[in-house]
């Protein structure tokens, strides 16, 4: 029999989809909430024909066939309306009868979704859930040698220092002859990695910084976030919120001219400027803004027209060389604000991550150096770079580390690490693992995204259409009809929540340890893993 | 825990003092070890205030070695004290063959050295002879410094003290730390019993330093070649206090805004806040967790006690004018100095640092909460 469809090389069934929809006739009520909840447009209405067949009463007659038709929801299987697995019909179903299935197999999908002849791109992360930081475990207990703390009790003193630490001998002369000593700020070591505004929908934005503000204010927690790149809306940087918030100035400069237009109009000085060179999700790769994602707000405070895509280059243009990245662009930022605030470079995890930070190291204004790790977070990348471009954090910023205490610049140059910490949850373990490795602190994103606004992207590719601006949860999306989905003061809230039982975790980690006085930063006797050749990577004790 | 006594009294005394308040906090220490720095020495020592005084114990061989060593550095013995170990060692105590304490003449040369300079050799002369004798096991070397003698030995304090016969006249000083070692280690180095020493400085303690592996690893790429061995976790408190002094030219009263600085609530208006909160950053690396007591002695003789921020363990000064002493247990105290009025003994706490200069009139206690010395904060 001749089929009726046209079949083409890339006609896919939905069995071929990473996700299919299972749903249910006999619950379903007809409301239609779960297409129009569909961020994909995956669901349409459809027109189903059953042969019912009716046996009549009595012996005389034959039964007979008779046609119904009955309406539901059936999956598309155009490439470009493929579920994406989020689950929003679900969550908005009164009945509970419909739920995206993920396939049982590798899908073809994959096959197909570079459709006039662009490879995939797409936001959320490396998907891969394996990960190096989970299988580090904390073994130096104290017990009876030296009494173990209690979390709940003691006193514990967990801020780190961001910004140029002078060797004790310089700081104490400069003192003296009144000299000038690098701005240093303490923060709280877990950091709201740049998440930016354009990338976030206002209202994620919004519950964001109120957090943050909460956090500062209330809680007493010096809580920091980064912008991102993307700049600042006008009224947050006139704002006395602004130092709580680390500027990032990246290699597209959008929304710089709105920050250095608002300096002389700032009542305080922002927590620190990041230079981002690199993001760890895609190495050497600029940043990406899809035109879906730019509209007026957006397109405004960058300064650029609406509805083009803008991406970043994969360097800061005006600078041939790493002395001069370092050196000049240091130094301008640091002169815009009088060097009273600390200004640090933002690479991605690579091999190479040594040789910047050597140059860091002997620029005596640096502030500090944050290394983004293979799992970093993005808003909108080539699937290729995110999955396999990169360097895993855990080992790069143990040889960033250890190469400080060689050179006795340990306490000096604060290291940040980013990329993957939470991302199977473990959010204090992870941070704790790396402040142990060497970081001062730990950034931060995605985890933010998932916690405090329930993101429902996962590292088995669930979602992550955070790139085209139809994001199930409005996190990720400038489209008032989705983003209105977000309450910003409940973000706040799970923010607080957030922050508040990561303090708590990150205690009952480092109590036992015997240590409350300060962060455990470098304490690697601490650290064991069930690897041989991972713990002679990182130089900590093999457990079996 | 290691079981700790010091003692400042203007009548020299015998080490048997400190081993018999050790003896009496015996419960507190397993007889593993005792380490002994006599300082403010009196007899045959006395006029030799400013002669460097080797102490280490030695093999025949590695006897023979020093004096060739030393000859050729151009040092002359000026004057010694042999203990030829007794046979049999009393058990629990190893068999040696010499503990030398010997006070030496400079050679020509040193004495157009600078203070500075003359300080830094000696430490080099100690270090290359530590050195020497690791290669070989044939010396061990725990101070080369006017005025400071060391013993170290493995056994239990009052046998040892008995055993070596230390209760001798050559051997009275005005100055003695003394600590019974408790050992968590299976295998024992001498070099990680207390107390620790470098340029005249002296510390020793008890309990655990959670944070010495960041402070270890700090302190050696300090790029001052003293700053090594860290066969025990509480030898850094020794080099902190040395690089506070030495390096950082801090006074006493800041050493505990090193290791343990201020939060800022604490902080509040304290007068010194603005260098405090400087303190606490550039030296955040040297910050102490504990639990630990702290008694040390300072090149000027004063000693004095701290406790880290969470004052697990115990500590207590008393005393009269004339004569203090420090101790890890109350009992100990007791034992050495009945008499004294126990109404103004003291135990410090979190925020403190005791002192008692060598005029010994007086414990000093000095909060963190207090404005630090004048010239400090100019
Ligand atoms: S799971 Fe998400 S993408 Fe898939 S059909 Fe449901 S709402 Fe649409
Ligand atoms: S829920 Fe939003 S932010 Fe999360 S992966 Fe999906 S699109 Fe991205």
């Amino acid at each position: 029999m001749q089929a009726d469809t046209i079949i083409t090389p890339s006609t896919l069934c939905v069995k071929d989809l990473p996700w299919q929809i299972a749903w249910d006739k006999d619950k379903c009520t007809l409301c239609g909430r779960c297409a129009a909840a569909c961020p994909m447009l995956a669901l349409e209405l459809a027109v189903y024909r059953k042969r019912v067949i009716q046996p009549p009463i009595g012996l005389e007659k034959t039964p007979e066939n008779t046609f119904e038709s009955f309406y539901g929801v059936r999956q598309k299987t155009n490439p470009d309306n493929a579920c994406v697995g989020c689950g929003m019909c679900n969550l908005v179903c009164p009945n509970d009868a419909i739920m995206p299935m993920h396939s049982d197999e590798a899908d073809k999908l994959r096959f197909h979704n570079n459709k006039g002849g662009v490879p995939r791109r797409r936001g959320g992360r490396r998907n891969d859930p394996e990960g190096v930081l989970d299988r580090i475990k904390f073994t130096r207990i104290s017990m009876l040698t030296d009494p173990a703390l209690d979390a709940g009790r003691h006193d514990f003193q967990l801020s780190t220092l961001l910004g140029r630490v002078l060797p004790p001998e310089e700081n104490l002369k400069l003192q003296r002859e009144n000299g000038w000593i690098p701005p240093v700020r303490e923060i709280y070591p877990l950091i709201i990695g740049g998440m930016s505004f354009g990338a976030l929908s206002p209202t994620m934005w919004e519950g964001l910084q109120m957090g943050v503000t909460y956090l500062n204010e209330e809680v007493g927690m010096p809580v920091v976030i980064s912008t991102g790149e993307g700049g600042c809306p006008p009224r947050l940087l006139r704002s006395r919120f602004l130092k709580y918030v680390i500027l990032q100035i990246a290699s597209g400069y959008f929304g710089w001219d709105e920050i250095i237009h608002a300096l002389p109009e700032m009542k305080v000085d922002p927590c620190a400027v990041e230079i981002k060179y690199g993001q760890g999700a895609k190495p050497g790769d600029g940043g990406l803004l899809m035109w879906h994602k730019v509209n007026k707000l957006i397109a405004a405070i960058r300064g650029v027209p609406q509805g083009v895509s803008l991406p970043s280059p994969p360097t800061h243009q005006t600078k041939y060389s790493i002395e001069e990245a370092v050196a000049k662009m240091i130094q301008s930022m640091s002169m815009a604000w009088g060097f009273r605030v600390p200004v640090y470079p933002k690479i991605s995890a690579t091999s190479t991550s040594g040789a910047v930070l050597n140059n860091l190291a002997r620029n005596s204004i640096a502030a500090g150096l944050a290394i983004d790790g293979e799992d970093g977070g993005t808003g909108a990348a080539y699937n290729v770079s995110m999955d396999h471009m990169g360097h895993p954090i855990a080992s790069n910023i143990r040889d960033c580390y250890l190469n400080l205490v060689k050179i006795g610049k340990q306490n000096e140059l604060p290291l940040f690490a980013g990329g993957g910490v939470g991302k199977r949850g473990n959010l204090a373990a992870n941070a704790a693992a790396l402040i142990m490795l060497g970081a001062s602190g730990v950034q931060t994103g995605k985890y933010v995204m998932q916690a405090a606004a329930g993101c429902l992207g996962s590292e088995t590719d669930r979602c992550n259409i955070c790139n085209i601006g139809r994001c199930p949860k409005g996190i990720t999306s400038q489209d008032p009809r989705l983003y209105r989905r977000l309450d910003p003061e409940q973000v706040a809230q799970r923010l607080v929540d957030m922050y508040l039982s990561f303090d708590t975790e990150l205690k009952k980690i480092v109590a036992p340890l015997g240590r409350s006085t300060s962060l455990p930063i470098g304490m690697s006797d601490a650290l064991g893993i069930n690897d041989y050749n991972i713990a002679q990577r990182l130089s900590i004790d093999y457990v079996v | 825990m290691c079981r700790l006594f010091a003692m400042t009294s203007d009548e020299p005394f015998s080490p048997l003092v400190a081993a018999k308040a050790l003896d009496v906090m015996r419960e507190g220490h397993d007889g593993s070890g005792v380490g002994l720095f006599l300082s403010d020495l009196s007899g045959p020592f006395e006029d030799l205030k400013d002669a460097p005084v080797l102490s280490g114990i030695f093999t025949s061989k590695g006897l023979k070695k020093l004096d060739v060593h030393m000859m050729e550095l151009g040092f002359t013995t000026k004057y010694k004290v042999t203990i030829k170990a007794p046979k049999p060692a009393p058990p629990g105590v190893p068999q040696r063959d010499v503990y030398l304490i010997r006070a030496y003449e400079y050679p020509d040369e040193w004495h157009a050295y600078s203070a500075e300079r003359r300080a830094f050799e000696l430490m080099k002369v100690r270090l290359d002879l530590r050195g020497m004798g690791e290669a070989d096991g044939d010396m061990i070397v725990f101070s080369f410094w006017p005025d400071a003698i060391m013993i170290k030995e493995i056994g239990d304090p009052l046998t040892v003290v008995q055993h070596l016969g230390l209760d001798r006249k050559e051997l009275m000083a005005r100055v003695i730390m003394a600590q019974g070692r408790q050992n968590t280690n299976y295998a024992i180095n001498l070099y990680a019993c207390h107390p620790f020493f470098i340029q005249g400085i002296c510390t020793m303690t008890n309990g655990e330093n959670t944070a010495f592996v960041p402070i270890k690893e700090y302190l050696s790429s300090r790029g001052f070649p003293g700053y090594m061995g860290y066969n025990s976790d509480s030898e850094v408190f020794a080099h902190i206090l040395h690089y506070s002094t030495y390096q950082l030219g801090l006074p006493l009263e800041a050493y505990k805004h090193v290791i343990t600085p201020l939060s800022d609530d604490e902080m509040g208006d304290h007068p010194n806040k603005a260098f405090l909160k400087q303190l606490r950053q550039t030296c955040r690396r040297l910050i102490i967790d504990g639990p630990n007591c702290v008694i040390g002695c300072l090149p000027n003789k004063s000693l004095f006690m701290v406790q880290d921020r969470k004052k697990l363990r115990p500590g207590i000064v008393g005393g009269r004018p004339g004569c203090y002493a420090f101790s890890s247990e109350e009992c100990g105290l007791d034992a050495v100095i009945p008499d004294r009025d126990k109404s103004l003994d003291f135990q410090p706490m979190h925020l403190d640092t005791a002192i008692v200069s060598s005029d010994r009139q007086e414990v000093h206690i000095c909060r963190q909460t207090q404005s630090l010395p004048q010239a400090l904060c100019a």
